[in-house]
Formats: C-alpha cells, sequence, structure tokens
C-alpha cells in the first residue's frame, strides 16, 4: 500500500477559556488517510472532529489555544506551520467544505467571485482563464448553466446548489486532501444522497483523499472505508467501516448504532445512549464514557483505557469491550 | 432603483411641508421676537408695534404662514430682518462652506474612524482594544464647543501651528466660482491658496468630526467582531486567501451596512455640530448664520436655514439607501 498523504499523530488541541479554565477539546488523536482513501471521524456534538479539523488546516483561534503532537501532509509538518505557509497549503493543497452552505458562503459576492478569488490565489491565472476554470468546475459538481450562476448570489440558490458550489470551491485547485465537516447536515435528506454521491465521486475520479466528519452512521456506511468513533475528545475506536457495523466492539459505538434507523431496513427498536455527551469525567479519572456506559464496571475507573489494537483488526478503547461479532441488533 | 430614488425624493414633499409649519410655530415659541431683538434697549411698545406690523407679524399665524409658503414654493425664503438681505441667496452663498466643512469633518471621521475600529476588533481585548474603546467613550461626551475652544488655543493660539479663525488668510486674493475653497483653489491652479484652505479646515474639521469619529470607531469595532465570527470567513481563510485580502474582500466589506448607516446619521448630526463649530472659528458657514439668528429671533432665516439643513439630511440619507443596496444584493432584491 501506498504511503499516507495525511498523518496525524497524538494530536492535543486545549483552549484556555474564560477563568482560566482549560478544555481539552481533542486529546490524542492519531489517524491517516491514503489518496483515493475516505476515511470517517464520527462522533456525537462536541466530540471533537470539528476542532480536529480546524487545527489540520492550521484554523484554529490563534489566541488561547494550545497545540501539540504532529499533522503531516505528504511530509510536511503542518503544525505549528507559519500562517504564511498555511495559505499555500489551504485551499491548494488541503480544502475543506463546512456543514452549513447558507452562512459559509458570503452573501454579498456573487458565486463566480468566490470561485474565482480561489482560482487566481493559487493557481496563478488571469482573470478570463479563472472564470472559465470557474464554469468548468460548477459543471463538474452538477450545476446546470454554470455561466449564468456564476454572476448568482447564494441567496438565490437552493441549498443543494450552495453546497454543490462550496465543493466546487474546495475542488478550485484540485486539492490532494479534502476535509468535508458534516458536509450533508443542513441538507433535505435527497440532496444529501446526490451530495454524498458527489464527493465520491470527486474521491474516484482524482484519488482526493477524503476525511469525512458527521455524527450520522448513515452518511459513514455510504462513503468510508474506514471510521474513527470519537468521544470527549479521544478516538475510542477505529476499523474498516464493515468491521465495525458487523462487529462494534465498544459500547460507545454500539450505542451510535443502535440509536440509528437500520441501514439494510431490517426492523428493529431505536435505542438513544442514555445522558447526553457532557456527562463526561475527565479521561485522566477513567473512561469517559463510563457514566454512560451500560457495561461500565469498577475496572472502568481510575486511569483511562488506552487505545490498543485488537487482534481482529482495529484499535479499541474500552476494558470490557462487547465480544467479537457481536452485532448490536441481536441484542446488547 | 430609479423608481425607488423618484418615490423617496417625493416623500420629500410632506416632510418638508410638516418641518414647514412645525417651523413657523417653532420659532414664534420662542421668548422675544425680532423687534425686540432689533431695537435692544430702544425697544417700546410703539416701535415694536411697528416694526411688526412692517414685516406683517401682526397678522393671525394662519395668514402669515400662507404668504410665506406662498413665497417658499418659489423658493424665495424672504428678507432677513437683522441682515437686511435675501435669505436665500446669503443661504447659497454660505452653503458651500458648511459643506465643505462638514466634508473635512466626515474624512477626518471615516478616515479615522474606521481603521481604528477595525483595529481593535482584530486585537480583540488586547490594550490596544481597549484603549481604543477608551478613546472613543471620550470622544463621544467631549462638547463639540469645548473641544473646538481647546483645539484653538492650543494648536492656533499657544503653537500657533494654525490659523484660529476664518476659511483662508484675510489676505489671500481667490476667485470664488463655487465659493468650495478647495475646489476653487484647485480651479485657479494655486498652491497656496489650497494649503491655506486645508490649514483652515484643519481644527475646525477635527472639533466637529471627533463625535462621529468616536461613534463610528464603535460601530465598525462591533460590526467587525461580528463578522470575524461569521461562517463565511472562516471559509475565505480555509481558501488559503491572504490575510488581506480575507480582510478586505470578506470581513470589511460585509460589515459596512452598519457602519454607512452610522455615517449617514452622522452626517445629519454634523450639520447640527457645525452650528457650534462655525461659532468658535468664526466659519462664515450657514451654522454660524442660523446660530446668530437664533439669537436676533430672525425669523426668515432661521425657517430657511434649518429647511435647507433638513433638504441635505433627506438627501444624505437617500444616498445612504443607495449604497446599501450596493453593498448588499439581498436588498436589491426585495
Ligand atoms: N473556540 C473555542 N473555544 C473554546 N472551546 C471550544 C472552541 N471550539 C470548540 N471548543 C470546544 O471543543 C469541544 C469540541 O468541539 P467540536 O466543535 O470539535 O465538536 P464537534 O465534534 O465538531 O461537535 P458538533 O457535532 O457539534 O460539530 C467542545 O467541547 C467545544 O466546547
Ligand atoms: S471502558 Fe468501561 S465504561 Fe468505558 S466503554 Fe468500556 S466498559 Fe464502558
Ligand atoms: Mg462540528
Amino acid at each position: 500500500m501506498s504511503e499516507p498523504l495525511l498523518v496525524v499523530d497524538d494530536l492535543h488541541v486545549t483552549f484556555k477559556i474564560h477563568g482560566g479554565r482549560a478544555v481539552r477539546a481533542v486529546d490524542g488523536v492519531s489517524f491517516a488517510v491514503r489518496a483515493g482513501e475516505t476515511v470517517g471521524i464520527v462522533g456525537e456534538s462536541g466530540s471533537g472532529k470539528s476542532v480536529t479539523a480546524l487545527a489540520i488546516l492550521g484554523l484554529l483561534p490563534s489566541r488561547g489555544v494550545t497545540t501539540s503532537g504532529s499533522i503531516l501532509l505528504n511530509g510536511q509538518q503542518l503544525l505549528g506551520a507559519s500562517e504564511h505557509d498555511m495559505q499555500d497549503v489551504r485551499g491548494r493543497r488541503a480544502a475543506m467544505v463546512f456543514q452549513d452552505p447558507m452562512t459559509s458562503l458570503n452573501p454579498v459576492l456573487t458565486i463566480g467571485r468566490q470561485l474565482t478569488e480561489t482560482i487566481t490565489r493559487h493557481l496563478g491565472v488571469k482573470r478570463d482563464a479563472a472564470r472559465d476554470r470557474a464554469a468548468e468546475l460548477l459543471d463538474r459538481v452538477g450545476i446546470p448553466e454554470p455561466r449564468q450562476r456564476l454572476k448568482n448570489y447564494p441567496h438565490q440558490l437552493s441549498g443543494g446548489m450552495r453546497q454543490r458550489v462550496m465543493i466546487a470551491i474546495a475542488l478550485a485547485s484540485d486539492p490532494a486532501l479534502i476535509i468535508a465537516d458534516e458536509p450533508t447536515t443542513a441538507l433535505d435528506v435527497t440532496i444529501q444522497a446526490q451530495v454524498l454521491e458527489l464527493l465520491r465521486e470527486v474521491v474516484r475520479e482524482s484519488n482526493t483523499a477524503l476525511v469525512m466528519i458527521t455524527h450520522d452512521l448513515g452518511v459513514i456506511a455510504g462513503i468510508c472505508e474506514s471510521v474513527n468513533v470519537m468521544y470527549s475528545g479521544r478516538i475510542v475506536e477505529s476499523n474498516e467501516r464493515h468491521h465495525l457495523f458487523a462487529s462494534p466492539r465498544h459500547h460507545y459505538t454500539r450505542g451510535l448504532l443502535a440509536s440509528v434507523p437500520r441501514l439494510d431496513g431490517a426492523q428493529g427498536r431505536l435505542v438513544p445512549i442514555p445522558g447526553s455527551p457532557s456527562d463526561v469525567i475527565a479521561w485522566s479519572e477513567g473512561c469517559a464514557f463510563a457514566p454512560r456506559c451500560p457495561a461500565v464496571s469498577d475496572a472502568c475507573r481510575g486511569q483511562a483505557p488506552e487505545l490498543v489494537s485488537s487482534p481482529e483488526g482495529g484499535t479499541l478503547r474500552c476494558v470490557q469491550p462487547a465480544p467479537v461479532g457481536m452485532p448490536v441488533w441481536s441484542g446488547r | 432603483m430609479i423608481r425607488f430614488v423618484v418615490r423617496r425624493l417625493l416623500l420629500l414633499i410632506p416632510i418638508l411641508f410638516g418641518l414647514s409649519i412645525l417651523l413657523f410655530i417653532w420659532v414664534r415659541a420662542l421668548p422675544g421676537g425680532p423687534a425686540t431683538a432689533l431695537l435692544g434697549e430702544r425697544a417700546t411698545p410703539e416701535r415694536i408695534a411697528q416694526i411688526n406690523k412692517a414685516y406683517g407679524f401682526d397678522k393671525p399665524m394662519i395668514t402669515q404662514y400662507l404668504t410665506y409658503m406662498k413665497r417658499v414654493t418659489r423658493f424665495d425664503f424672504g428678507q432677513s430682518i437683522t441682515l437686511r438681505k435675501d435669505v436665500t441667496a446669503e443661504l447659497v452663498r454660505r452653503f458651500p462652506a458648511t459643506i465643505e466643512l462638514s466634508m473635512a469633518a466626515m474624512l477626518f471621521a471615516v478616515g479615522v474612524g474606521i481603521p481604528l475600529g477595525f483595529m481593535a476588533a482584530k486585537r480583540e481585548r488586547t490594550w490596544f482594544d481597549y484603549g481604543a474603546v477608551t478613546a472613543s467613550l471620550i470622544g463621544v461626551s467631549i462638547p463639540v464647543f469645548f473641544l473646538g475652544q481647546i483645539l484653538k488655543w492650543v494648536f492656533a493660539l499657544k503653537l500657533n501651528w494654525l490659523p484660529t479663525i476664518g476659511r483662508l488668510a484675510p489676505t489671500r486674493e481667490l476667485v470664488h466660482h463655487t465659493n468650495f475653497n478647495v475646489v476653487d483653489s484647485l480651479l485657479a491652479i494655486d498652491g497656496g491658496a489650497l494649503w491655506d484652505a486645508i490649514k483652515h479646515l484643519i481644527l475646525p474639521g477635527i472639533a466637529l468630526g471627533t463625535i462621529p469619529l468616536a461613534i463610528i470607531a464603535r460601530i465598525t469595532r462591533a460590526s467587525v467582531l461580528e463578522v470575524l465570527n461569521d461562517d463565511y470567513v472562516r471559509t475565505a481563510r480555509a481558501k488559503g486567501l491572504r490575510t488581506s485580502t480575507v480582510n478586505r474582500v470578506h470581513v470589511l466589506r460585509n460589515s459596512m451596512l452598519p457602519i454607512v448607516t452610522v455615517i449617514g446619521l452622522q452626517t445629519g448630526l454634523l450639520l447640527s455640530g457645525a452650528v457650534l463649530t462655525e461659532t468658535v472659528f468664526a466659519w462664515g458657514g450657514m451654522g454660524q448664520l442660523i446660530a446668530g439668528a437664533v439669537l436676533d429671533k430672525d425669523y426668515p432665516v432661521i425657517q430657511g436655514g434649518v429647511m435647507f439643513l433638513a433638504i441635505v439630511f433627506v438627501l444624505v440619507n437617500l444616498v445612504v439607501d443607495v449604497l446599501y443596496a450596493f453593498i448588499d444584493p439581498r436588498i436589491r432584491v426585495s
């Protein structure tokens, strides 16, 4: 197999908030993505998915944030790189698609302007050539009458179209890596499927590495080859997608799976995970999921479970995982 | 857009009409009257009655108003009582002086206020930010008259860097085509006169511009802070745009709506601030004219002058509304 394009190793991101308290939003996250591969990061709200993504692109606020670890893109260390250098990476080699296409596009500039400014910035082409390229890109993401659309403002387009525009912007200079942070969450279900299909196509055609961030296992099932499950700033389980679905072992992963409708359409009762993501204990005091875990025992408290590779493949952070090959739907 | 402008201009008619009535009643409610002011110590009931009769102030108010309005529709605001001059001609002659001063003040307010507010927002919760916020608090609370006197005392009288009063050095010869001294000196290709005009504009411009500057800086800071948190700014950064491009194209432009609004409002208030500033610096504009007229109860001058300012105020706000549509395409459609 080829060398990974992106290697995130032991990434920590800590926010200093008012009153001097520190929030460990990302607490030792590692994963890798190869060209042409789609890797999912899944977890409930607040688990640190977006912060991970922003850290990769160097988009975290400069004040009150400390980061450590390593982020290698094609061997180049991005963590700690200067803002000036990161500006050459962002949009050029690594692009991002955000959640809400309504607010993520500038309402007072035309679509054309927002597309061409990326193109001229990174490809060093003249205005006319940039416009041609912009129209090409809109065509590529399936927007009809691209030349006309260039003159439109975001509010004149539907939500799905706007997200296509965002994807077109991300594709503007053929980045090696795309990070999509909940790209379908704000869209209607039918549109969600179309946008996912578009992303799948892009990855296939351009051999792009895609990091798909979502809290929706349905999205993961549709597009990802492997999955990292995050909880409270740490990865608690990772595996190839079909292994994870067939044999989820961490109780949080199992809870997530039990709380979504079955992907194959079979009947089953939806069981939400009890409690909320805010019912956590610090990892230093044990498993953060312990307050909500149905299998919790004394062994789970005192110190954080290590993330270990399991012999069946994947990694797992749990002292008493569910047995191998026990799907969620046969009861838990 | 044209229909919008025309509609707004038509709306000007009832506004001015209503204003004329209010003004008419208000000036006559002021204590004393033009006759008393004119005669001063020589005032006797007979002489007062005589003057009131001469100007028609003895007639019923409604009759006076109708006669007045008949002339106003022909842009004739009557004769000044104390100056014995045609009010319209006098207003037109002095109008450029006031506009020139107001524009200098606004230039100062916008030119300093927007960058100051912007930098404060970018450095939120740093000493620079705290300093800017404090300075703008002080700025809004300094009375124009007081600031004018201080500036004059320090920079004109003590340091002798800048002229104390007037719009040009008394010895300067300049042909007045427009009565805008800056324009006239440019037309005459006279660098000396231009510099002279600018030097005279500096202190009154600062005195008049300080309050709007402080307000513009505060609004800019608040507006930029809000926009900086908007998702599209993050998108712009995620595209790898240079910081200067992000600031210019995405942050500043999107912060402009509230800023333009206050600039419009402040331009209106500027015209009232001009009354005080012009008095301090003997500017010889409309402000000084109106201030004098209020003291002298010179009804026609007060009425004409305020109407003039009202028209300017409405026109400035019309320009603001048109600018809106240029800044924000969403307004254009609706
Ligand atoms: N700018 C910030 N300042 C302080 N804390 C922050 C900041 N951004 C994020 N956090 C904290 O970091 C943690 C992780 O946030 P993050 O946005 O990564 O969650 P997420 O997994 O993307 O959730 P969601 O599904 O809601 O997007 C949260 O506890 C959040 O409160
Ligand atoms: S470590 Fe304990 S609390 Fe945490 S998931 Fe495993 S069983 Fe549950
Ligand atoms: Mg998020």
